[in-house]
Order: C-alpha cells, then structure tokens, then sequence
C-alpha cells in the first residue's frame, strides 16, 4: 500500500484531498490552463476530477501521439510548457514518438500518464508498461510516483525541470492508487524545495563575453548562426539578435528551428543554412574566418561532411548546454549561458568598447555573399499550368504577407519549400519537426497551436503521406472548431524519399508512391468540414483566398507536379561547397560510397 | 592531431541522488551514445544527504571523454562529476575473490604465490582455496592470470573504486 499522510492533517493549513485533485491543484499552481489527452482505466480518477474542474481547458486528442504533438505546438507557439494527460500502458507508448520529438527539437512538455496501481507494478498487470524503463531515453526526465507525499513536489520539479536550461520533456508516471489516495496538499513552499537540485547555467561568464567581444573586433568575414535555442529563450533573444546583426552589420543565417528569430526581409538575413539551404548562406558559411553561433547545435543537416566545414574559420560556440560544446564540431571559444543574457551582455561589452567593424573587409565581404546572392538558387520555373509546389507554397505566403500566421509543416519536400519561400518575420511562428522528422507532425501540432491563439490564422503546410499518418485528428478539430488551414502539397509520392531514391539508388522508387488516397474533399466533408480542390495554376489563387476566407477548419487539395526535386541540396557526404544547385548538377557530382551509408 | 585521436582510459566518479533508476539512468545514456563502461561500481555515500557515488572507469578519445563527463553533468540527478584520471595522481582500488581447486604441488604453488600479492585466504577445503586480492586493476588481473594456469578458478571481482590523493573533497553533494 503507497504511504500517504495520516488521515487526519495535523496542520490546519493542509487540506485533505485524493491524489488526483491535488494533481490538477498543482497544475493549477503552476499556470497551466490545458491539457491534451486521452482517458483510460489507470487515469480515470484524473478526468473524474477533471469533470468538475472549470479552471483547467481538456481536449479530446483521437491519437496520444497527437496529444504529444498538440502540446509542443502550443509550447512553441506561447512559450509556455505543453501538457499531456495519457493513461497507463498504450497510452503512454503512443506517447513515445512525440516525447522523443520534444527531446530532439528542446520543447518543454510534461507528459502525465498513468500506471497500475503500485502493488501491481512488475506483476504484467492489464495495461501495464514499464512506462518510466521506456521513456527513460526519450525524455529530459521522468519520474514515478511511488507515494502519495511525494506527488505535489515531483510534479513542480517536473515543471520546472522542462522549462529551465534546455527546454525538454519530463514525464510523470502516477500510479492509480495513488492517484485515489488522500493526501495532504501543500498550499505554500514546495515550488522552492522542488527546483533546488536543478540548477543549470544560464548566466554567462564575463570573461567569456570580453573574449568573445575581441574575437569579434578582429573578424573580417564573420557570419552569425542562429538557431533555435534563441527562439526558446523567449522573444527578447530574437529582439536582441536583430540589434546585434544591425550594430555589427553581419550576415546572418538561421537553421530551420531558427526561422523568425531575424525577420525574413531583413537585408542582412541569407536564408536558412545547410543540406536544403540557399546557396549564399552555405558558402558564407564555408568561407567565414569567424562564425558566431547562438544558440544553434551544428547539426549535421547543417555541416554536411565535417572535416570539410568552415575550414579557416574560428568558432565561437553560444549554447545553454553544455554537452552541446564541441560535440560534432571542435570549437574555439565557448560560451555557456542563455542566449537573451548572452546577447545583452555582448551588446554592452561591444557598445563599451566601441566596436566598429572593419570597413574594408566587410564591404568586400558583402560584396562576394551579394555575388553568390545573384545565383538566385531558390529560382524555380513556373511555366506551365501545372502547379509547382514551390509556387504553391510561395503564394500562400504572399496572400497571407498582411497578416500574422502561424506555420507548422509535416515532414519532407514540402517542409524544406516552406522553410525557403516563407518568410517570417518574428518568432514563434513557425513549428516544425527538425531533428527527429517526425511525418504527422504538423496536424496536431497545428491543433495545438489554434487552440493558444484562437483568433489567428494557422496553417498545416502537409505533403498528403504525412497528412495520412494522423488525420484521425480531423475529428478534433471539429470537435473543438479549430479553423486550422491544411494546405496539402499532393504530388501523390513521398517526396524527399523519391528525390532520394532518385539521386542515390538509381531511380528505385521501391514503396515511395502514395497509394489509394482518399479523396481529401470529401474526406474533409465526412467530418462537417470544407473541403477545396486546385488542379491547376489558374485555380491557386482562388483556393487559397477561398481557405482563408471560410470560418472552420479547411482542407486545400494542391495538385502539384509528381517528380519536382528540392534544391539547393548538399547531398549526404559532401561539403559545404559542394552543393547541387539543379537538376543539371545532379549527373556532375554523384554520391560517394561513404555517402551513401548516411541518411 | 594524432593526440586528439588516442583512446585514453580514465576514472571518472560521479556523485548521484540515490533514487530509483538512477543507474539506470547513467548506464542507458553510455549504452545509448555507444560510449564504453569498462567497470562500474555504485554504493552510497552518505545516508542523510541520500547520495551515493558511481564509479566508472571508461575509454575513448579526449573529445569522447569531455563529451561524456558533460552528458553525465547535464541528467537531473547528477550532483558532480570528477575525472580522476585528469586530475592526476588517484588512487584506484579493486577486490577480487577468487576459488581454485587443485591439489598437490600446484595447490602449494598457489599459496605461495597468494602471500607474495598479500592476498588472504578466507576460505580452505583440502582441494580448494578462497583467497581475497586488493591492489589495482593490473595486479589483480596479474593474480587471476596466475591463479588460472595452476588450476580450476572461479572469480567474482568487483569494479574499481578510484579516489584522489591530497586534502581536496573532489565530489560535494549540492
């Protein structure tokens, strides 16, 4: 039997309730105003608390791993820390997908499932997983609630666990019995005893900063990096990165978790980086003498083959955590710290010490990225009347230029063509799978990002594989009239696996066709919804200011070209500098041998 | 160059929360990232703070062993992590017990050789002996090689405790 307080509570203050009331008291405490989830048998005494509870907001997910998705979208949209209530067993291995996504892409989430009552856990009880043995690799943390005093704290912890340094998912597995026991509520002084173990490094060295600063002084083809640990640290990061490529009047790139922290039309902005990047920012990249990266993990979708990146250049590694440093890539200077602090710290240090930079080399500088600029790679040919995706995707951006719009992507062709032809201009707008890739992504994650903004236009820009792997979710959004926009970029193949396929296995395309798809109309209709159709380059723009015009949830059917490859590419074992810029490079420049072995 | 790509043995000891999982924890992130645990020793520390120290003795390149020591640094109930071998001079202990059976002029061979390595004998049938060793990894390997070539052994070690010389507490629970 779990030890819980005696029945009556010797303090006054201390009220008396079932665990599961002082789960969702404590979430209460901690600011959280919805959850995403899914009821079953081991967390029925949640949703039996939750019934009567008018504080916090439930929605009803049609797949766990969408609860998952929802709550990053909506974390990544505020800021603020996803929540997601699952039961025992399935429920909490459906989980694991998303969980793994919120640890690759550093999205705080805490994850609450449910477990068998704690007599029963080990004995292969109905619904029983070795929830906290499985997740223990794809969370930040996880906990398991063995007894009932511990419940309160392990929950603030977890709180704070996911939101502080680099953000991630925390899960807390809640035994029912638990969960039906009368414990004791705390009403003050858990929150300062739960977050005093954790405490990672979020002011930087001073000493750091100087270095930095005069490392700075010295560069005459320097480039900033930007990633998405500025997007984490809040909007003053992005602010303060906008002031800091202003002052020193740097290029800048962002990767794809970065996208927003600089806006899109700022002269100084190259584009995104790496494998899908333009081709000004991979070069300035690879020729730079001091590259500055905030924020940012040099991924390997970003370095492509490393002994061959950024040869000459010295490295200055800005990054929360430490692990990050001198992973992949040896770096010459790094500086532990949250990004908006590091960021304030160096504009003083560089405003005390009167940095100018140097005129001379920066024009020439300029001058050679503007002349890669001319290249113009992200040119496509919109001639005939089929729909490119490309052109698609780059006039839903212009029609929706006027107003503020929240993207999230599925995974592949089409969410490289959303990263390169849409712009944002601030953060926070743009979620997307970047480092586990996650297909059926985008669906939930849009849900979840509706339902913290519920006035704004948000689009799902989906390929229709991706869009098959949780359209369950359709039934959300009518149950909730979430007015998501699903713009579904339908070439009727799996895109980047074709363009792959195409590039290194000799043009097998072995299981990469999008077989019986629905018909997305009436599939939008089963569920009360509207559906639209453009098969051609004349009907686009009428599909689109139809979509954005209707009030509910909309699916736009985009017929586009079957066989349109992404470029720029830098193909798995190349360097920077040896990018694919066009159909034309793809005979010039095979794949190696050892290429091929990558992903 | 050629430095960067040396595999190095070190010792590194962590000081830990002495909750469930805990090394479960700490193996699942070696075995995850494919970094090697040559031996691994737990046991705590100090009951009232609830705290226990690991020590695990691991090997890889001198970027592998930062990379390590700062995944370690970065779980939640991690309180410190110390490289012993990098620090310097430490010193590094295992026991290993260790059962031979043989007879005649080997089993005399034997208890010879276990005085000459200091081992004591806490067990004796007349065909068997138990004897304990302490020293460092390479004299207690020493011992069982050698106990091995006089006769039938069986050997239960455990895994090197390591800690370093000097007045300095390398290890503070926060």
């Amino acid at each position: 039997m779990p030890k819980s307080a005696p029945a009556s509570a010797s303090n006054a203050s201390e009220m008396m309730m079932p665990g599961a009331e002082i789960l969702l008291k404590t979430l209460e405490d901690e600011g959280v105003e919805v959850v995403f989830g899914y009821p079953g048998g081991a967390v029925l005494p949640i949703y039996d608390a939750l019934f009567k509870n008018n504080k916090i907001k439930h929605i009803l997910v049609r797949h766990e791993q969408a609860a998952v998705h929802a709550a990053e979208g909506y974390a990544r949209s505020t800021g603020k820390t996803g929540v997601v209530l699952v039961t025992s067993g399935p429920g909490a291995t459906n989980a694991v997908t998303g969980l793994t996504d919120a640890l690759m892409d550093s999205v705080p989430v805490v994850c609450l499932t449910g477990q068998v009552p704690t007599h029963l856990i080990g004995n292969d009880a109905f619904q029983e997983a070795d929830t906290t043995g499985i997740t223990r690799a794809c969370t930040k943390h996880n906990y398991l609630v063995k007894e009932g005093d511990a419940l309160q704290s392990t929950v603030a912890e977890a709180f704070h666990v996911a939101s502080s340094g680099r953000p991630g998912p925390v899960l807390i597995d809640l035994p029912k019995d638990i969960l039906m026991a009368e414990i004791a509520y705390k009403p003050d002084g858990v929150r300062q005893k739960a977050v005093a173990r954790y405490q990672p490094q979020t002011e930087p060295s001073a000493d750091a900063i100087k270095a930095m600063a005069a490392a700075m002084m010295r560069a005459e083809r320097p480039v900033i990096y930007g990633g998405g640990g500025i997007i984490n640290s809040g909007p003053r990061a992005s602010e303060l990165l906008t002031e800091l490529t202003h002052y020193t009047g740097w290029p800048t790139t962002l990767t794809l978790m970065g996208l927003g922290a600089l806006p899109a039309s700022d002269k100084h902005f190259l584009g995104m980086l790496g494998m899908h990047g333009t081709y000004e920012a991979n070069l300035a990249m690879h020729g730079c003498d001091l590259m500055l990266n905030i924020g940012a993990r040099f991924d390997d979708r970003v370095t492509g083959l490393i002994s061959g990146f950024s040869p000459n250049s010295m490295k200055i590694h800005c990054d929360i955590d430490p692990s990050s440093v001198n992973k992949n890539v040896a770096v010459d200077l790094a500086v532990i710290g949250d990004a908006t602090r590091i960021l304030e710290m160096l504009l003083e240090e560089l405003k005390a010490k009167k940095f100018k930079p140097h005129k001379a080399s920066l024009d020439k500088w300029w001058a050679q990225i503007n002349e890669w600029r001319q290249r113009d790679c992200l040119k496509f040919n919109q001639s005939s009347s089929v729909i490119k995706p490309q052109y698609a995707i780059k006039r839903l951006w212009e029609m929706t230029s006027d107003r503020d719009v929240y993207v999230t992507t599925e995974v592949g062709q089409h969410q490289m063509w959303a990263a390169q032809y849409f712009g944002f201009q601030k953060p926070n707008r743009w979620m997307t799978s970047g480092g586990l890739g996650t297909m059926g992504y985008g669906l939930p994650a849009a849900m979840g990002v509706q339902v913290a903004h519920p006035d704004d236009l948000v689009i799902d820009i989906a390929g229709e594989a991706s869009f098959m792997m949780n359209m369950q979710e359709l039934s959300t959004l009518a149950q909730y009239n979430l007015p998501v926009k699903m713009f579904i970029i339908n070439n009727e193949w799996m895109g980047m696996v074709r363009q792959w396929q195409e590039l290194i296995h000799g043009g097998r395309y072995s299981e990469s066709y999008s077989a019986s798809l629905p018909d997305f109309v009436k599939l939008a209709d089963t569920f009360g919804m509207t559906g639209l159709v453009a098969n051609s380059v004349d009907d686009l723009d009428g599909v689109i200011s139809q979509m954005l015009a209707i009030d509910g949830p909309v699916i736009a059917d985009i017929r586009v070209t079957k066989d349109e490859n992404c470029f720029p590419m830098i193909p798995s074992g190349a360097a920077h500098n040896d990018m694919l810029l066009g159909p034309e490079d793809q005979v010039e420049k095979p794949i190696s041998e050892e290429g091929m072995v990558l992903v | 160059m050629t430095n960067n790509n040396l595999i190095e043995r070190h010792i590194i000891s962590v000081l830990v929360d002495n909750e469930p999982g805990v090394l479960a924890r700490v193996i699942g992130l070696f075995s995850g990232r494919g970094y090697n645990i040559e031996s691994l020793t737990v046991a705590e520390t100090d009951k009232d703070k609830n705290v226990s120290r690991i020590s695990i003795v691991t090997s890889g390149t001198p970027m592998v062993i930062e990379q390590i020591k700062s995944q370690l640094g970065r779980l939640v109930p991690i309180h410190a992590v110390c490289d012993l071998t990098e620090m310097g001079a430490a010193i590094e202990r295992e026991l290993a017990l260790v059962k031979i059976i043989n007879h005649g002029d080997e089993r005399i061979e034997a208890l010879r050789i276990a005085d000459t390595f200091r081992a004591r004998t806490l067990d004796s049938t007349l065909n068997s002996f138990v004897f304990e060793v302490t020293g460092n990894s390479s004299k207690v390997g020493a011992f069982v090689d050698l106990m091995r070539s006089l006769g039938e052994i069986e050997v239960a070690r455990t895994g090197v405790s390591a800690i370093s010389r000097g007045n300095q507490i390398d290890l503070l629970a926060k």
